[in-house]
């Protein structure tokens, strides 16, 4: 049952937050709103007529639109095909399209360029062509899946502009999100949802995120906060001049002259918005991309050219960014899943051959220590939930005690409980001489785990940053490539004073 | 973990059996629509399992399905396509009674040299699908339905009179193999014999679940047919993966067309059977790539072949034995869409009482909260 008892009541003309952690349930509803999937009780009402979905297209006439997390847009066509493609009827393809869509990026302060590209823009860019899409199809209620994943702080900022502008126009929103700051500087009204049910509802003027955290998960919320440096001067990863061409003819550099080291228990906090060699530079070191020039090492040793298996055999631990495409078999059982990446290792096999009741036994112990929520082993992946999916990654990887670990959103998707833990079992690696080289789009996580940061922008590290003393909005601005350099905070002692603060409060 | 294990089961049986009523039923559709009774060619044929004849010749026949099949579901447990079992069983099958007609060891060497020459041919020729994929991309359904007809050439050039081919009568035979390399047969009195080769094949299933379930190689070939990205960053090595089970794949294929020649014929000739390496992909479908599935498939595949002719003979009224093929294709065809049914209705099925699981877990650990709790503010 992925939802029971949900009530929902949004007012017209207002945002209205709905929160909750991954796996709660939020686009299991936001699929019934939208008419993706049928509820099997209860009713929904729009402006006091009770309606029934049965596909988008219902949804859509009643005025009920739906901004995806993903986007869904066809890159090879301009903003103005992509707006009008399905919708041809409404206004035609042409100059009355064009001029319609004028009007609605005018009266919203959406900005959009109709005959740019799709591919030449940005996130932020896109995510505005989706609005307006859903707004050209006539939508007066929008429904926006986690709109700021993808975006920076000031992008986020822009948004929340053109959310206010839509509410004022009289539409309402419904915002949906994980991030506390944000829903409670958006929304006009919040309701919590918590393991398929809403729970409760929160006003953002007498709210605090903490409370509304715990509302959340209906415990305390973690912190991320690192206590003192672990950080030696024993290099474990050394990368030199690294880079790495795209296949084919451009042969464009994904990654261009990247060098860093990492110390045995030193985090660096790698931050960038998503697309911008991140992936390549995962790929290059866990050996799935090989380097066209640069020199990788690992404990003084070379290990540019070595294959895949044999790095993860000499200590690279690897919690991908995408676990279904990298980190599971989905329809094969948890105790399986325990084996991939460590198939030649202990537990897992003697010699040539596989020791199942070996995996079996370390897979129970594994679900038991991170918590992983399952009926059993033998079930398989795909019938987890993503978080638990996440800790069991997370497990998996620790168990083999890795010397270099690459996480890569290592708390994506995972309730506030597991998320303090996999950060507690990060530090405590840290404490034993873990190197890690951390990628996360959430930056509380990134400036509050890392040791040492750095800004990836275009497959160049642009900037760095001393975690102590950077405010994500400099992070955010460096992430854009406005900022370059070291990345110095102007008011260097207040700063420096709070952020004191704020750790002993969290010890 | 009882209960998951029971639902595995249901799941591995449904498959199959909603597939063979559905393909059952539209045969009889078939005979409704041409006018002839639904029922009774099914109840001539099942007459047909008591006589002894039929039951050797259908477990003959079904040992090399078996082995044609095994050597596809090789190749689908990693989402290779090895289309080109036929054309590598027959190849390999006419190298072997070559070499068995030019080379006379004792029995206890001449029969595993003869099976090494089939496995080393079938591995060639599959070899170069694969080699032709991790090099230059061909992909290796193209490639195999190639090397099909090329072997179908081969063979012919091979088998000319100036080269390897001994004329018999209206048939051109490669010459009687020597006897040291016949595969003694288990004899069966009046209904004939069993091929010895039959053992063999049963023994290259077990062999096979070892590999695939005991091994890391196996769990390597696994996990790349489950998700060839998230085995890569395991740390398998695609290439290698790939041109490693063309080459078993085609090695088991080598052996598909043993079983007739080292136990019958010992000969290879213009009426050794054809076509085995097609019918594999049926039954390895059928099968579900698993060894026991397979079997089952093998033998009923092996059965309507065996007990078809039957239909031609009946008193009053003959049936055309073509009906067996009609159900044998329409089997083919439900098998695909049922698999994907069941597999995608089990998958939803867990998830759902995984989440009902936890859900009820969750009720009864509501005292427990506080826990909860301090493990969070740690």
């Amino acid at each position: 049952m992925a939802n029971h008892d949900i009530r929902l009541i949004v007012r017209k003309g207002t945002v209205h937050a709905l929160v909750g952690e991954n796996g709660a349930g939020k686009s299991t509803l936001m699929k019934i709103l939208y008419g993706m999937q049928k509820p099997d009780e209860g009713t929904i009402a729009v402006d006091g007529t009770r309606v029934s979905f049965s596909s988008p297209a219902d949804a859509i006439a009643r005025g009920i639109g739906m901004v995806h997390q993903h986007f869904m847009l066809a890159d090879q066509l301009t903003v103005l095909e992509n707006i009008v493609l399905g919708s041809e009827k409404l206004h035609g393809i042409g100059g009355a399209a064009r001029r319609k869509i004028a009007e609605i990026s005018e009266r919203y302060g959406l900005g959009v360029r109709p005959d740019a590209m799709v591919e030449d823009l940005g996130v932020a860019d896109r995510q505005r062509v989706e609005i307006l899409k859903v707004l050209y199809r006539g939508a007066t209620t929008l429904i926006l899946d986690e709109p700021t994943a993808v975006l920076v702080p000031q992008e986020v900022d822009a948004l929340f502009d053109n959310l206010r502008e839509l509410k004022s126009e009289g539409l309402s929103v419904i915002f949906i999100s994980h991030k506390l700051g944000e829903v409670l500087s958006v929304a006009d009204d919040i309701t919590v949802i918590r393991r398929g049910t809403t729970v409760g509802t929160a006003i953002p003027s007498e709210t605090t995120p903490r409370q509304l955290a715990e509302l959340m998960v209906g415990s305390e919320l973690p912190t991320p906060e690192t206590a003192e440096s672990t950080v030696t001067d024993r290099a474990m990863i050394e990368v030199d001049k690294l880079k790495l061409l795209a296949d084919g003819e451009s042969g464009r550099a994904l990654l261009d002259d990247i060098s860093f080291t990492i110390h045995e228990g030193e985090v660096l906090g790698l931050a960038g918005v998503e697309g911008n060699g991140q992936t390549e530079l995962i790929d290059a070191l866990i050996g799935l991309k090989h380097a066209d020039s640069g020199v990788i090492r690992m404990a003084g040793e070379d290990i540019t050219d070595l294959a895949t298996r044999h790095r993860r055999e000499q200590g690279i631990g690897y919690i991908p960014e995408d676990r279904h495409r990298h980190g599971l078999l989905l329809e094969s059982p948890l105790w399986e899943n325990r084996i991939l990446g460590h198939v030649t290792e202990r537990p897992n096999a003697k010699g040539f051959w596989l020791d199942p009741k070996g995996a079996q036994a370390d897979t129970r112990r594994i679900v038991e220590q991170y918590d992983v929520r399952t009926p059993g082993i033998d079930v398989t992946a795909a019938s987890l939930s993503g978080g638990n999916q996440q800790k069991l990654i997370v497990g998996r990887e620790m168990s083999h005690k890795p010397r270099f670990l690459i996480a890569a959103h290592p708390t994506r998707g995972v309730d506030v409980g597991a998320q303090a833990q996999i950060w507690d079992q990060i530090r405590e690696a840290r404490r034993e001489g873990l190197a890690v080289l951390l990628i996360s789009a959430d930056l509380d996580e990134l400036i509050g785990l890392s040791d040492t940061l750095r800004v990836i922008y275009r497959g160049r590290l642009v900037a760095d940053a001393d975690p102590a003393t950077v405010t994500p909005e400099e992070l955010g601005s460096a992430m854009t490539g406005a900022a370059s350099g070291h990345l110095e905070h102007v008011e260097e002692d207040p700063e420096e004073g709070s952020a004191d603060a704020s750790e002993d409060e969290a010890r | 973990m009882k209960k998951f294990d029971k639902e595995r089961v249901l799941l591995a049986v449904a498959g199959p059996v909603i597939a063979l009523v559905v393909a059952v039923a539209l045969t009889s559709v078939v005979l409704l629509a041409s006018g002839k009774n639904p029922i009774e060619p099914y109840t001539l044929m099942l007459e047909q399992i008591s006589y002894s004849d039929v039951q050797v010749l259908t477990i003959n026949q079904a040992g090399m399905y078996y082995l044609a099949a095994l050597a596809v579901a090789v190749g689908f447990r990693m989402n290779l396509f090895n289309i080109g079992v036929d054309g590598q069983y027959r190849l390999a099958a006419m190298t072997t009674a070559v070499v068995g007609a030019h080379v006379a060891l004792p029995a206890p060497l001449q029969i595993p040299l003869l099976m090494l020459v089939a496995m080393l041919t079938g591995a060639f020729w599959a070899g170069i699908a694969g080699i032709l994929k991790t090099t230059r991309g061909v992909s290796e359904v193209v490639a195999t339905i190639m090397l099909n007809a090329i072997a179908t050439s081969v063979i012919g050039y091979m088998t000319l009179t100036e080269n390897f081919g001994v004329p018999v009568g209206n048939n051109q035979t490669t010459g009687e193999m020597h006897e040291s390399g016949w595969f003694p047969g288990i004899s069966m009195g009046e209904s004939g014999e069993i091929y010895g080769f039959v053992i063999i094949a049963a023994l290259a299933g077990v062999l096979y679940w070892v590999i695939l379930n005991r091994t890391r190689f196996g769990f390597d070939l696994r996990a790349t047919g489950a998700s060839p990205s998230a085995a890569a960053a395991s740390g398998v090595n695609a290439k290698r993966m790939v041109l490693s089970a063309m080459l078993i794949s085609g090695a088991v294929a080598g052996l598909a067309g043993m079983p007739i020649l080292l136990g019958d014929t010992h000969t290879y000739s213009l009426s050794f059977p054809a076509g085995l390496g097609f019918t594999g992909i049926g039954i390895a479908l059928l099968g579900r790539n698993n060894p026991v599935g397979i079997a089952f498939a093998s033998l009923l595949w092996a059965f309507l072949d065996k007990a078809s002719p039957a239909l031609d003979y009946a008193t009053p009224v003959a049936y055309d034995k073509e009906i067996a093929v009609i159900m044998q294709g329409l089997i083919v065809i439900a098998v695909v869409v049922s698999y994907e049914a069941v597999r995608r209705w089990g998958l939803k099925r867990q998830q759902r009482r995984v989440g009902e699981e936890l859900a009820a877990a969750a009720r009864d650990n509501n005292g427990n909260n506080d826990t909860v709790k301090e493990v969070a503010a740690r």
